[in-house]
């Protein structure tokens, strides 16, 4: 039996960094605050994406703003972001973007240079996804205000026939696939910062992902459950979303779960671990046994799949929650992140 | 990584793991502490619990700087970041550790400059690229950071960089340590000494463990190998009726310890006559304040400190978590009052606390299915 939903009231007195974490407190601000007051049947699901069915079509809408600190960082910046971010929001819900919207949020001072580069970053991107956008708004701040750069974009979508996902529709026994090695993108951000002192040979994994939702659908259409791109918060964030809202257990493999040496590296020193690790060019894709091995095979014959893989299971118990079952046997929960992950000392 | 890997071994592991079954006899309960709460993280992180015999319990130690730290001296700290013209530096760990009116990260978002740093020669070249600014450093941690802040320390006197100042919190593992043995309900068998504390003051100051309280302690490394050799070698002290103390993580350990790193803390750094630690209480010669010859680089003497006392709500058993009488999810506030989002108790407050590391890796699965 499924239970019913029971939002708690938000009761915190003021909104802090962690209510934007993606951890814990942001739940708690979505489903006490924004849920309560806003509430509706499509906006009750808190899918990556809104489902609206229209006329016999299925239209995705998803809305995402872009707030990064540095504006560029080996191997992307907030203008290809803004773009896959959202693109990627509509792909992981099944559809195919048709249009996006841009809202630039400027900060008096900003160089205009910094605005074009970012703008053909913008365009770039989107001819990549195969997108336009095709409305905007722009906005100037006071200076100090908004870290010189932030966009908002919203992207409509239509969803394919032969996606049916959910949260419902996973299944104890469905295995749990990534569509490559995790932690790239938020150890870049964190590294290109500065404040480390630490370099790396590592780049920003942020591309669109509309070409491995294709593949998946093609090969498996029928067997793919759910599907999410694990931005922030990472995959460990996601998956207990997931193992929440379809009251199942998650069981990863450690040894099985693809992570650069760079990346695992870096983790090691800096006390993170790379399952809390923001992503912007991964999916997670929960598939049905008998299609499984098929998936993995056209995600690893995509450019850039080479290196996906089988992390997982879903299982029936302990409900609710992420497991990682370590090389050695030994097992250890993988709780929500409470905020940011912060590197430690010792 | 490949270094990190072989002790990551799953054939070797599975095979200490059995020696280990091997020599604990099933008659008996065996209470084993790791003083670090990196060891704590690492047992918790790797499952190695699970790879020991039921009657082999792992008690975790006093050994997480964050942890320790009483509330008040947070407080003091954030009411340095508070002044005008003050850069408050931190590090990473310290972020998240409440204070009674909330978080370095909460403060930073109310307008304080507060940054977050990885070395405390950071937050030097801060002041040397701010002079407009008072640069503070919060130093915290065991003998592991304190050679750092006092490098750091001798570096801003001889460049004569005036706007830079610490605000001293490093503690001694040693007398934490001797806390736990001289406690009336003390019930442990053996230690698993820190690590990188070690690495520092090597291996001679913990010799009254096996002298003086007859309890075998081996100074461990942090891999899954180490950790569980480690417990070996305790059990193979206790099964040959030795105590003594041992040096598991010889690679990086030095028998005497690190004489460069031991005489620039001695140059800034002296005793302080008592210290608070939380959980524990007041411990005398348990911590570092800096020398006179540094008096000028001293916050506490650079600015009003209000000196705030927060003493624990009295609830809360962090001290009996702490020496192994209770565990975690025994106390009374574990889970309900006290969590990782809102700790009570010291131990709740960083990853590496005994209750944040159990609540987050092995509690989750106590409540499941239970609606949250």
């Amino acid at each position: 039996m499924r239970e019913t939903p029971v939002h708690p009231t938000f009761r915190d007195a003021v909104i802090e960094l962690v209510h934007g974490a993606g951890g814990k407190a942001s739940r708690r601000l979505i489903e006490g605050l924004f849920l309560p007051l806003l509430t509706n049947p499509v906006l009750a699901h808190l899918d990556d994406a809104a489902i609206l069915p229209i006329n016999g079509l299925r239209l995705a809408v998803t809305t995402d703003a872009f707030v990064v600190k540095p504006l560029r960082f080996p191997g992307g910046s907030i203008g290809e972001l803004a773009i896959n971010g959202t693109v990627n929001d509509l792909a992981v819900s099944g559809a195919r973007p048709v249009g996006l919207s841009a809202a630039f949020i400027v900060e008096a001072g900003l160089p205009s240079e910094v605005l074009r580069a970012e703008t053909e970053a913008l365009a770039h991107a989107a001819r990549r996804a195969g997108v336009a956008i095709i409305a905007g708004d722009t906005k100037v701040v006071e200076h100090g205000k908004a870290d010189g750069l932030y966009i908002v974009t919203t992207g409509i979508g239509i969803v394919d026939p032969r996606a049916e996902l959910g949260a419902h529709r996973v299944r104890p026994g469905d295995r749990i696939l990534v569509s490559g090695p995790i932690g790239d993108h938020g150890i870049t951000v964190l590294l290109a910062r500065g404040e480390l002192d630490l370099e790396a040979d590592l780049v920003s994994d942020t591309r669109p992902l509309t070409p491995f939702v294709e593949a998946l659908l093609e090969v498996a259409g029928p067997g793919l459950h759910w599907m999410r791109d694990p931005t922030r918060g990472g995959v460990a964030t996601a998956l207990n979303e997931l193992a929440r809202d379809a009251h199942v257990a998650i069981i990863l493999t450690e040894e099985a779960i693809p992570i650069r040496d760079a990346v695992r590296g870096a983790c090691e020193l800096l006390g993170l671990d790379p399952l809390y690790i923001a992503n912007e060019g991964q999916l997670l894709a929960v598939v049905h046994p008998a299609w499984a091995d098929a998936a993995l095979t056209a995600l690893r014959q995509m450019p850039g799949g080479e290196l996906a893989a089988c992390i997982g299971e879903v299982c029936e118990e302990p409900a609710g929650v992420v497991i990682v079952t370590t090389q050695y046997g030994g097992q250890r929960v993988i709780d929500m992140l409470v905020g940011d992950p912060l590197p430690r000392i010792c | 990584m490949r270094y990190v890997d072989e002790l990551r071994d799953p054939r070797l592991i599975r095979a200490v793991a059995a020696e280990i079954a091997r020599l604990t006899n099933p008659d008996r309960h065996y209470r084993i502490m790791e003083v670090c709460g990196g060891h704590t993280h690492a047992i918790y992180r790797h499952g190695l619990v699970e790879l020991l015999p039921p009657n082999l319990e792992l008690v975790h130690g006093p050994g997480c700087p964050v942890c320790v730290l009483p509330m008040g001296r947070i407080d003091d700290g954030l009411a340095l970041a508070e002044q005008p013209h003050v850069i408050f530096t931190a590090f990473g760990d310290m972020m998240r550790v409440p204070g009674r009116r909330g978080t370095p990260l909460e403060y930073r978002a109310r307008g304080a400059d507060i940054r977050m740093v990885y070395s405390p020669l950071d937050a030097l070249k801060l002041a040397q690229t701010h002079p407009d600014k008072q640069v503070v450093f919060f130093a915290i941690g065991f003998e592991t950071t304190a050679p750092s802040t006092a490098l750091t320390l001798l570096k801003a006197k001889a460049l004569g960089i005036r706007n830079f100042s610490v605000f001293c919190n490093h503690v001694l593992i040693v007398p934490a340590i001797r806390a736990i043995l001289d406690s009336p309900d003390m019930r442990l068998d053996g230690f698993i000494g820190p690590g990188h504390v070690s690495t520092v003051i090597g291996c001679r100051p913990y010799l009254f463990v096996a002298r003086d309280y007859g309890k075998p302690l081996v100074v461990s490394g942090f891999e899954p190998l180490d950790i569980l050799q480690s417990i070996l070698m305790i059990l193979r002290q206790m099964a040959e009726g030795r105590a003594e103390v041992e040096n598991q993580y010889s690679r990086v350990v030095p028998w005497n310890g690190n004489r460069a790193a031991l005489a620039a803390m001695a140059e800034v750094f002296e005793l302080r006559p008592y210290f608070e630690w939380r959980g524990l209480g007041f411990i005398s010669q348990s911590a570092l304040k800096i020398s006179e010859a540094y008096a000028d680089w001293d916050a506490e003497r650079r600015f009003e400190i209000p000196g705030v006392r927060v003493t624990d709500p009295k609830a809360a058993q962090c001290g009996e978590v702490l020496k192994g009488v209770l565990k975690p999810p025994q106390c009374k506030l574990f889970g309900r009052e006290c969590t990782p989002e809102h700790p009570i108790g010291a131990l709740m407050v960083s990853n590496e606390g005994a209750c944040a590391a159990y609540y987050h890796y092995v509690h989750r699965l106590t409540v499941a299915g239970r609606s949250e």
